[in-house]
């Protein structure tokens, strides 16, 4: 384990405990609302200022997190899971039911991400409850971003598919679901698991992107893309600097993802 | 063998496209909320208008007429009128998309000429502290949501195309780089170093010949990663382009000139792929 990936795992622990003691932290939770000291800076009760409603802006950028770095795996793990599903068996059954599910794939990856969001995102109801739209954002992002995980599964399970030990256990007579479950299953993991890691980001940021737009999480659940549509109403860099925490938070915990993840790329 | 692919090409455009517009029809006859129209409860409409009103609903229930009198609409050059704007698609479109065209096109070649300096200027000098410096800078910007960027945007008065060519340089840089870098350690390439060439000749005699393919494999997804990015900086940038209408179509729940929006850009990804695969082969490599 490299340094720096030693000091990026030990970034997620901490910002995932404290998201975890949000409630514990800041007891009175993010929805509370201090009109009297409304768009404050930073004081001793409110160390992140308020918003410009009251509400306390360290409480929401913890319960925030807590809901982007719980859910974004979540996401990532279904998505991980279709990809195996419908690439990895693609790659093992080979045939028709491999172009037929690399066309679907093809389909899915010739819109760019952001498009494909924002059109799915609008087919489905926009004035819905914020618990409903929290589930509504991630399950989206899962349901769709499987696409180009697919498509490694799937060569990489042909590959398998085709290889020596494979034939040969094929050749002994073992049967089909045996066959896939002891001797090719294992030898997707790693890429499984790779996938997994590189989709919790792409998740976090494409969350950040919709919530920016107006179409993620609706208010006043927060999320670190509904935080950072804060920054819209901001004249300059230097005027309220503290306003950048979210996005700063947003960066470290991305990076941190990605250092880790380097080594996971490595691998697979 | 080219027109094969070119032909090959062409034929999964026209399938892409015609699938993709039938699975958008389906999804947008299906979407909750289609079967009403808030003119229904306009008070000043007659019982007869309701009436009449509810018929053309109800004449687009089934998918596959809906989905053929769009397609024969569509031939026509009628792609039908934006709900939220009143306005006829194909019209909105003309008025937008050359500014979506020019501000993608001046990001693309901000953002290319970027990443070639960068990569270029690793791969020659090859100095640990420059490359970590350039994988640094490409790295932060990679950990930024492209809304960010455009809203730095706005904050520091920088261009769109600016802000666009800042959302495709990390993605583009971290692939040339290594691109390059495999090249440039290729036993002839270094061959070519130890026997005293100039760099210049080196670069545009052995190394581009080898990365060429590749490279514009990576020029033809960066379209799509363009058009993508254009989204958030035409909406956060005011600026009335493509994007800008795709975001006001979603936030709107106006399907119909959505639908019309991602079908174009679809279009256009697949053109800019293909051609991209079709030209590489060009020059004799196998673009992936």
């Amino acid at each position: 384990m490299t340094i720096w990936r030693g000091m990026a795992c030990a970034v997620l622990v901490l910002v995932v405990c404290l998201s975890l003691f949000a409630s514990w932290l800041a007891p009175d939770g993010y929805a509370k609302q201090y009109r009297e000291v409304a768009d404050a800076p930073p004081s001793a009760t409110h160390w992140l200022g308020t918003d410009e409603i009251g509400r306390d802006r360290f409480a929401r950028v913890l319960y925030g997190t807590r809901i982007s770095l719980l859910l974004a795996p979540a996401a990532a793990l279904l998505s991980t899971l279709m990809a195996a599903l419908i690439g990895g068996l693609a790659g093992y059954v080979g045939g028709a039911w491999a172009r037929i599910a690399m066309a679907i794939t093809d389909l899915f990856l010739s819109l760019p991400w952001l498009f494909l969001l924002i059109t799915v995102r609008a087919l489905l109801p926009l004035n819905v409850s914020p618990l409903v739209s929290v589930l509504v954002t991630f399950l989206m992002l899962g349901l769709l971003g499987w696409t180009a995980a697919a498509r490694v599964l799937c060569t990489t399970a042909g590959t398998l598919r085709g290889s020596d030990f494979v034939r040969q256990a094929r050749a002994s007579g073992i049967s089909p679901t045996r066959l896939f479950w002891i001797h090719v299953a294992p030898n997707l993991k790693p890429v499984l698991y790779a996938q997994f890691w590189i989709s919790i980001p792409v998740f976090i940021l494409s969350e950040a992107n919709l919530g920016i737009l107006g179409l993620g999480v609706a208010e006043p659940m927060p999320s670190w893309g509904s935080l950072l549509r804060e920054l819209e109403g901001l004249v300059s860099i230097g005027e309220q600097p503290w306003k950048f925490v979210s996005l700063l938070l947003l960066v470290i915990v991305v990076t941190s993802f990605q250092l880790v993840l380097s080594q996971e790329e490595a691998a697979a | 063998m080219l027109g094969q692919k070119i032909a090959r090409h062409g034929i999964t455009i026209v399938a892409t496209v015609l699938i993709g517009a039938l699975v958008s029809a389906t999804l947008v006859r299906l979407a909750p909320g289609f079967d009403t129209d808030e003119a229904q409860l306009d008070p000043h409409l007659s019982s007869s208008s309701i009436e009449a009103l509810r018929q053309s609903r109800l004449e687009q229930h089934n998918v596959l007429a809906f989905y053929v009198r769009s397609l024969k609409r569509a031939t026509h050059g009628d792609l039908g009128t934006s709900i939220s704007l009143g306005q006829p698609v194909s019209q909105l479109l003309k008025e937008r998309v050359p500014l979506t065209i020019r501000l993608a096109g001046m990001g693309l070649l901000l953002s290319w000429a970027i990443v070639l300096a960068l990569a270029l200027t690793a791969a020659w000098l090859r100095l640990t502290a420059y490359d970590t410096l350039a994988t640094m800078l490409s790295g932060t910007l990679l950990c930024m949501p492209a809304a960010v960027l455009a809203l730095l945007s706005v904050l520091w008065n920088m261009p769109g195309a600016l802000a666009i060519a800042l959302i495709i340089f990390p993605r583009d840089f971290r692939f040339t780089r290594n691109l390059l870098a495999k090249a440039y350690a290729l036993p002839h390439v270094l061959a070519a170093r130890a026997s005293g060439i100039s760099e210049s000749r080196i670069l545009f005699r052995q190394v581009v010949p080898v990365v060429l393919p590749q490279l514009l494999a990576l020029a033809g997804v960066s379209i799509s990663l363009a058009l993508g990015a254009a989204i958030p900086v035409e909406a956060l940038c005011g600026l009335a382009g493509v994007g800008q209408l795709a975001w006001q179509a979603a936030l709107a729940r106006d399907l119909p000139l959505l639908v019309n929006i991602t079908t174009l850009v679809t279009l256009v990804t697949l053109l800019a792929n293909s051609s991209a695969d079709v030209i590489g082969h060009m020059f004799g490599g196998q673009p992936s």
